[in-house]
């Protein structure tokens, strides 16, 4: 069984972010959309917290929200994949479940 | 219908502050109905649910939580409590409504429902659901 | 793949619903059969005929009720957080003595037991909230 989380909230909102990464299994894979791609970003406090995630999880973030606040691609955590709705919908075919941290 | 799923109902949020917590207990109780592997997760605020003792008299707004008393009687038996949700909120087991079941195949002797387990426990419990529906 | 969705927040004031819709798209597109959009707490909201959103924005309602007839989508409201948020098709006007009904263009009204189905039926289960 592998898991897709979905974290849909700002981990400076809501601990949303940091249960799922405690909760997730190994393998799983976590994507942030709406303003969850704000815990993508690199140099805040929670960077260090979601790198050391990577050993663990895949991690996505979704371009389009990205996009939509100005988040650059530059800015992301390194090994953060950028998808678009379509990867969305593929990685929910991909793994069994989805699991919506909302 | 005969496919059964682990469907897994995941509550994070306190009670009566949003609606959260009531509506997804009126799923859980009609999803009874359907007879799938039903198991909830509190988790994060979501623990405040089960604390004793609510009144909402004061508030004038329904009092939901006897309600987490009948879901034994629905076959809802499997409740997890996260146990790191529990110690930074301060609680314990003993702060939760003490959540009971007739167990049928043990001459129905009265078990708890509740199972505090650790973040590490609950991943593997997440890990076997088929469907999880979040509030 | 057959998708099952469940939307927990109402038009505009949260993104979910849009996110949802965008989801839907894209899962059509690729090819896959949308079993359930079922609308859940304040998502009934998405289910009233009466917003008149700006000229310049997404009409989120409209956009449900094309996008259902355009493919066939099964658009569930779930009875009691309707009643509760006053979302009334015929049936509910009628049966609570109302004055009126407001639903929306491919939205119908129904129990909780279509979202329990929806979880059931479908390959994957996804969830837009808060």
């Amino acid at each position: 069984m592998s898991t897709l989380h979905t974290v849909n909230k700002s981990p400076f909102d809501r601990g949303s972010l940091q249960t799922c990464l405690r909760v997730a299994s190994k393998g799983n894979a976590v994507l942030l959309i709406e303003d969850g791609v704000y815990g993508a970003m690199k140099g805040s406090n929670v960077a260090e917290l979601v790198q050391g995630s990577l050993s663990n999880t895949s991690i996505y973030v979704l371009g389009p929200d990205m996009k939509a606040r100005g988040v650059d691609e530059s800015k992301l955590i390194d090994g953060i994949k950028i998808v678009d709705y379509k990867g969305f919908v593929d990685l929910t075919v991909e793994n069994d479940k989805v699991n919506a941290w909302v | 219908m005969s496919n059964i799923k682990k469907f897994m109902y995941v509550n994070r949020k306190a009670p009566y502050g949003t609606i959260y917590a009531w509506e997804s207990l009126e799923v859980v109780l009609i999803g009874a109905a359907f007879e799938q592997d039903v198991s909830v997760a509190f988790v994060d605020d979501g623990v405040y649910q089960l604390l004793k003792n609510q009144d909402t008299t004061e508030v004038g707004i329904k009092n939901f939580s006897p309600t987490y008393s009948a879901l034994g009687d629905y076959d809802v038996t499997k409740l997890y409590v996260e146990k790191e949700s529990l110690d930074a909120r301060g609680l314990s087991l003993e702060d939760l409504m003490p959540l009971t079941y007739e167990d049928e195949d043990d001459d129905w002797a009265e078990k708890d429902s509740i199972k505090v387990v650790s973040s590490a426990e609950l991943a593997e419990i997440l890990e076997q659901q088929e469907v999880v529906l979040s509030f | 793949m057959k998708f099952g969705i469940q939307i927990n927040e109402g038009p505009y004031t949260h993104e979910a619903s849009v996110s949802a819709l965008n989801f839907v798209k894209a899962a059509v597109e690729a090819g896959h059969e949308i079993f359930r959009v079922f609308f859940y707490h304040d998502g009934v909201n998405n289910g009233t005929r009466y917003t008149t959103p700006p000229q310049d924005d997404i009409n989120i309602v409209n956009a449900w009720s094309e996008l259902a007839k355009a493919n066939d989508i099964d658009l569930v409201i779930c009875v009691a957080a309707a009643q509760r948020r006053g979302i009334v098709d015929q049936g509910e006007q009628e049966r609570n003595g109302k004055d009126g009904n407001n639903i929306a263009d491919g939205f119908r009204i129904s129990g909780l037991g279509q979202l329990i189905e929806a979880g059931i039926q479908s390959d994957r289960l996804v969830v837009f909230g808060d």
